[in-house]
């Protein structure tokens, strides 16, 4: 095996002349219980080959029986992708010879996908792309082959485990979108609860079809497919690599070969594979062990039913009502839980600033705190109407925003109710301003050479009062009123 | 209907992983070419707006229940493997390259 | 105790407390140890498993619990029906020691109707075949002259329950397979519509063709074993979810005012042999004394049958044995690398005949020629059915005969085509998913059973076997038993 070319330097802009064109396929392991066409279970890191059945094992005599639950999660992605619903698909056998894959053939779907013609919204800086996808279709997993050697050990174990397949259309424009594409797509299949999308446990996985053409042309170039890409960078790093070797190649006068090539990460850069011996002819035809799959209106009602509001739905209602700044609504639709954690506590705290405040507050207050414990939101000891009774408190006065982060803190390691610890601290801010001027009078008083080198110019002596005050006040005088209080009895 | 080159009856045998002597690949070459050209009759059937035949009684695709059923003891999984390693197959090694 | 009895008999007697189910196991042990030297039906023979089973069902029977239909019935399989513990090869060197570690669903029934299962029974490679001789292993001869073929590919099967060496047995059909080796040994075969008998556990052929079904000596027997193992199987997604009727309660022996249709295409033409036309025209004649209304009809698209049963079938066939290489159980040839062992364990391991199949659907579904061969196939299917569908509207049996022959001999058929060409009676009715029954009408001058074959309507096996045991009482077999055996 020869490698056509190294690392290369990812260049800062791109030659303008070339336009690349990216698609991408990505497979999507369904969170159900038992596998596709098999009842066993689908538990990762199991002991190798205990998760299997005379389905799975591709016995002499077994058969397939279909799994109700991923053709619901299916069905999910295709609503919540807009896409064409098939109300009669069929799986389709296809054909090749790999230990890892029992029967000989791997059941999916080809001429009859269940779903065609989706949109996935990404995001390109803070414009939103919609990019088309051809198609969505099941499938079946096969297992996996370890090599050992001389030797190739094969387990089971993932054999059969239902996928879906996601094939967008080539109208990604750059690394940087394609690695976007594949968050989009993460995102939303976390969001829905369709799959976990380990990226490590290898339950979403792309392959990426690239090539490159002048700008303003039509007809797309001769593309090259990469596969075993197996995290968001890894699509960035090996999507551009691949634009690079390609614009190289066409530059010096030569063409690109269709063909597969592999990425390796650690050498950043990718390697042909040696081409088969033939090239692999599949020879789908329609699976005779199993009936057209039909979804009906009943089932489509109950998908609908389901479905929750979605992340591009959800983030553009965060600008309009909230006012979230585009980062932070980002941010809060990254993570499903992230995003009900604030709904609830917008509810508890509803007013026309408030998702604004609490948005703060948990993304660098709560957030903070709990990443530095290894935290998730999941796991957070403030619940969110804790924390939104937090912030109505500093909201309405009743504490200073500083006491406020103190009082966080305490509830954050208690789960102690913020006003029961506003209570027994005593910490309630104080704004009267009767006894503010009071305390403003007797500082200024004590303090003449400060109040006279300030009054003739000295600014910074500014704090010093402010600090004067707030020690006499234990912190709770109201930071605005005794500024205001403290320029009167200083005269400026 | 054209009888069938070596080269194809190859091919065939390639795709199918059978390997077949040098005798065999003759003789298989005059009995699928006699065969094939016999089915070749179909291609006079007029077919026009007829659906392929699916199923022999219309049915549709049921649903199972997402429900684990126990899956095979590992040693009934691996009995009769004609090589393993504990418990898993063995197989010799792909030829590097050609995954 | 008689070997001969029916199976119906068997379970009667046994059930009455006048024969115990271990003396009807040695029984046919015996015969078995005496005879199949010579007939070459048996593959695998699990007397020790017998003999307990039996044992069992006579504790049972002694205690007083309730005993199923088959109580203590002896039967064997056709070793292309997966049996737990026990060998099953498919007659084929590429599972040669093969022990699964699951039963077939209808063997499953059969064993939970109390029938005991003897051992496995030789056939044709992977079913594919019409006389047995393309079994890896041995030769199976026709009970009623040894010089002949038992027909196939349940030619075990059929030369078993001919020659007595069980009470009944299943087989398999996709193309004619249980059918015709019925007729060629005088027993009773019948195919059930496709998807009334679950496939789960039955080594794949023709996924859209298959289906299991009863060798026996009576239609009665055919009767009871049909009610067996037919029902809906959740473990496969082509069973229909269809009640099981009483078939028993078909057997009314009245056929007054029934239609019976008779397909010119069948019966016209040069190829059938005189003397089964003849048996067929006493048959005619005495379903007509009895009532039955004859009514011609056709069947146009019944020569365009065996070019599309000849790309369907080894289409699927060459999928469906695709997981046949040498990795996770079978033969397993020495190898360098992977793409050797492949080729090397699926060269070595099938024959000659399975290995022209699998050319021919890797061929017919190759891209480019899927649309002219498969997909085109699969059209005429529907045209075949829609004849059918058709001719139902005015019949509601329709009889053939179900070999254009009787048995012929061992390496009679020289070419591929030749064999082929002796299914065109049978395999029309596999493409359009009906039911169909063989029955012995008469027997040759030489002695060779003939078969009359009666097609039905989808899910009506009820009207075969009433009428099928018509034609057995009228012109049937009766006592006579086949002449090769000792």
């Amino acid at each position: 095996m020869t490698e056509d070319d190294g690392p290369t330097e990812p260049s800062g802009a791109l030659e303008p002349d070339w336009e690349p064109v990216i698609g991408l396929e990505v497979h999507v392991q369904l969170a159900t219980a038992s596998k596709a066409f098999s009842p066993s279970a689908t538990t990762f890191g199991e002991p190798p080959n205990t998760l299997t059945d005379p389905v799975v094992l591709g016995l002499p005599g077994a058969l397939p029986t279909f799994n109700r639950a991923a053709l619901e999660l299916a069905l999910k992605l295709g609503v919540a992708t807009e896409s064409k619903i098939r109300a009669r698909s069929r799986f389709a056998r296809k054909h090749y010879f790999y230990p890892d894959l029992p029967k000989g053939y791997q059941i999916s779907q080809y001429d009859e996908p269940l779903c065609e013609d989706g949109r996935l919204a990404i995001l390109v800086g803070n414009q939103v792309k919609s990019i088309k996808l051809q198609r969505i279709h099941l499938e079946e997993d096969a297992g996996k082959n370890l090599h050992v050697g001389a030797v190739s050990h094969v387990d089971l174990n993932r054999a059969g485990v239902p996928l879906v397949e996601v094939v967008s259309a080539p109208e990604l424009g750059s690394a940087e979108e394609a690695a976007e594409f594949m968050r989009a797509l993460h995102r939303l299949v976390r969001w829905l609860d369709i799959s976990e999308a380990d990226m490590e446990k290898g339950q979403m996985r792309c392959d990426a079809n690239v090539s490159v053409r002048r700008r303003g042309e039509d007809r797309l170039g001769t593309r090259a497919e990469l596969k075993n890409i197996n995290s968001f960078r890894f699509v960035h790093n090996a999507v551009e690599h691949e634009i690079a070797r390609q614009i190289r190649i066409l530059e010096s006068g030569g063409r690109i070969v269709q063909e597969t090539r592999l990425w390796d990460a650690e050498a950043g850069a990718s390697q042909a594979m040696r081409s088969k011996e033939t090239a692999e002819d599949y020879r789908y035809f329609p699976d005779p062990d199993l009936p057209p799959l039909v979804v009906d209106g009943a089932i489509m009602a109950n998908i609908l039913r389901g479905l929750p509001e979605l992340p591009s739905a959800r983030f553009a209602r965060y600008l309009r009502q909230h006012g979230l700044s585009p980062d932070d609504a980002r941010t809060m639709i990254s993570d499903r839980a992230l995003a009900e954690y604030f709904e609830a506590a917008v509810k508890a705290h509803p007013g026309e600033r408030s998702g604004r405040m609490i948005a703060n507050w948990m993304l660098s207050e709560l957030l903070g705190a709990l990443h530095a414990d290894g935290k998730t939101i999941a796991d957070s000891p403030i619940p969110p109407e804790r924390l939104s009774e937090l912030i109505r408190m500093v909201e309405d006065g009743t504490i200073s925003g500083k006491i406020g982060k103190d009082i966080f803190e305490e509830c954050y390691k208690t789960g102690e109710a913020p006003r029961a610890i506003v209570e027994r601290k005593g910490v309630q801010q104080i704004s009267d301003e009767a006894a503010l001027w009071e305390v403003v009078d007797r500082v200024v008083g004590a303090n003449p050479k400060q109040a006279e080198a300030y009054k003739a110019g000295k600014d910074g002596l500014f704090g010093f009062f402010v600090g004067a005050v707030m020690r006499e006040t234990q912190g709770r005088a109201n930071p605005v009123i005794t500024s205001d209080l403290l320029h009167k009895r200083l005269g400026r | 209907m054209p009888s069938l080159s070596r080269t194809e009856v190859e091919d065939i045998a390639l795709l199918a992983r059978l390997h077949l002597e040098p005798d065999e690949l003759a003789r298989m070459q005059d009995e699928l070419g006699a065969i094939i050209e016999h089915f070749g009759a179909l291609a006079a059937v007029d077919t026009e707006g007829v659906a392929p035949m699916t199923h022999a009684v219309p049915m549709d695709l049921a649903l199972r229940p997402d429900v684990v059923a126990p899956s095979l003891p590992v040693e009934d999984a691996l009995r009769g493997a004609p090589a393993r390693a504990g418990d898993l197959f063995v197989v010799p090694a792909i030829i590097a390259g050609t995954e | 105790m008689s070997e001969w009895l029916s199976a119906g008999e068997t379970a009667r007697r046994i059930a009455a407390g006048e024969l115990t189910a271990l003396r009807a196991v040695d029984a046919y042990l015996r015969r078995i140890a005496n005879l199949d030297r010579e007939l070459g039906a048996f593959l695998a023979l699990d007397s020790e498993g017998a003999r307990h089973a039996a044992q069992q069902v006579d504790a049972a029977r002694a205690a007083g619990a309730a005993l199923g239909p088959l109580a203590g019935v002896p039967v064997a399989l056709k070793d292309v029906l997966v049996t737990r513990g026990l060998a099953t090869t498919a007659a084929s060197k590429i599972l040669d020691g093969w022990i699964p570690p699951y039963d077939a669903t209808c063997v499953e029934r059969l064993r939970g109707a109390g029938a005991i299962v003897l051992g496995k029974l030789n056939c044709d490679e992977f079913a594919m075949g019409s006389s047995t001789e393309r079994s890896a292993f041995k030769k199976t001869k026709n009970p009623w002259d040894r010089t002949r073929v038992p027909g196939g590919s349940s030619g075990g099967s059929s030369a078993a329950v001919a020659a007595a060496l069980c009470a009944a047995s299943l087989g398999t059909d996709t193309g004619g397979s249980i059918r015709q080796p019925a007729a060629f040994c005088g027993v009773v075969g019948m195919k059930p519509t496709y998807g009334r008998v679950s496939r789960y556990g039955v080594v794949a052929f023709a996924s859209s063709l298959d289906q299991v079904g009863p060798l026996a000596r009576t239609v009665g027997d055919a009767a009871l074993v049909l009610e067996v193992i037919a029902g809906l199987d959740p473990r496969d997604a082509t069973s229909l979810d269809a009640p099981v009727p009483r078939y028993r309660d078909a057997l009314t022996g009245e056929v007054k005012a029934l239609r019976i249709g008779l397909p010119h295409e069948y019966f016209d033409g040069a190829q059938i042999d005189g003397e089964v036309r003849a048996a067929l025209d006493r048959t005619i004649a005495a379903l007509r004394e009895r009532g039955a209304e004859m009514v011609d009809i056709a069947l146009p698209h019944t020569e365009h049958a065996l070019p599309a049963y000849y790309v369907v079938a080894p289409a699927e066939a060459s999928s469906n044995l695709a997981r046949y290489d040498g990795v996770r159980y079978g033969k397993r040839a020495e190898a360098a690398d992977l793409l050797d062992l492949y080729r090397r364990s699926r060269g070595a391991g099938f024959g000659p005949e399975v290995k022209r199949r699998i050319m021919l659907g890797t061929y017919a579904l190759r891209s480019g020629y899927y649309d002219a061969y498969y997909k085109k196939a699969q059209q005429v299917r529907a045209l075949i059915k829609r004849d059918f569908d058709k001719a139902f509207h005015h019949v509601d049996a329709i009889l053939t005969p179900t070999t254009p022959t009787a048995a012929f001999r061992f390496g009679a058929k020289s070419t591929p085509l030749e064999m082929y060409a002796g299914d065109i009676f049978t395999l029309a009715c596999n493409l359009a998913g009906l039911p169909g029954i063989s029955v012995p009408c008469g027997l040759t001058g030489d002695g060779l059973p003939i078969g009359a074959q009666l097609l039905g309507r989808p899910l009506d096996e009820a009207t075969l076997l009433r009428a099928g045991q018509v034609i057995e009482a009228a012109v049937g077999l009766g006592d006579r038993r086949p002449g090769a055996i000792a």
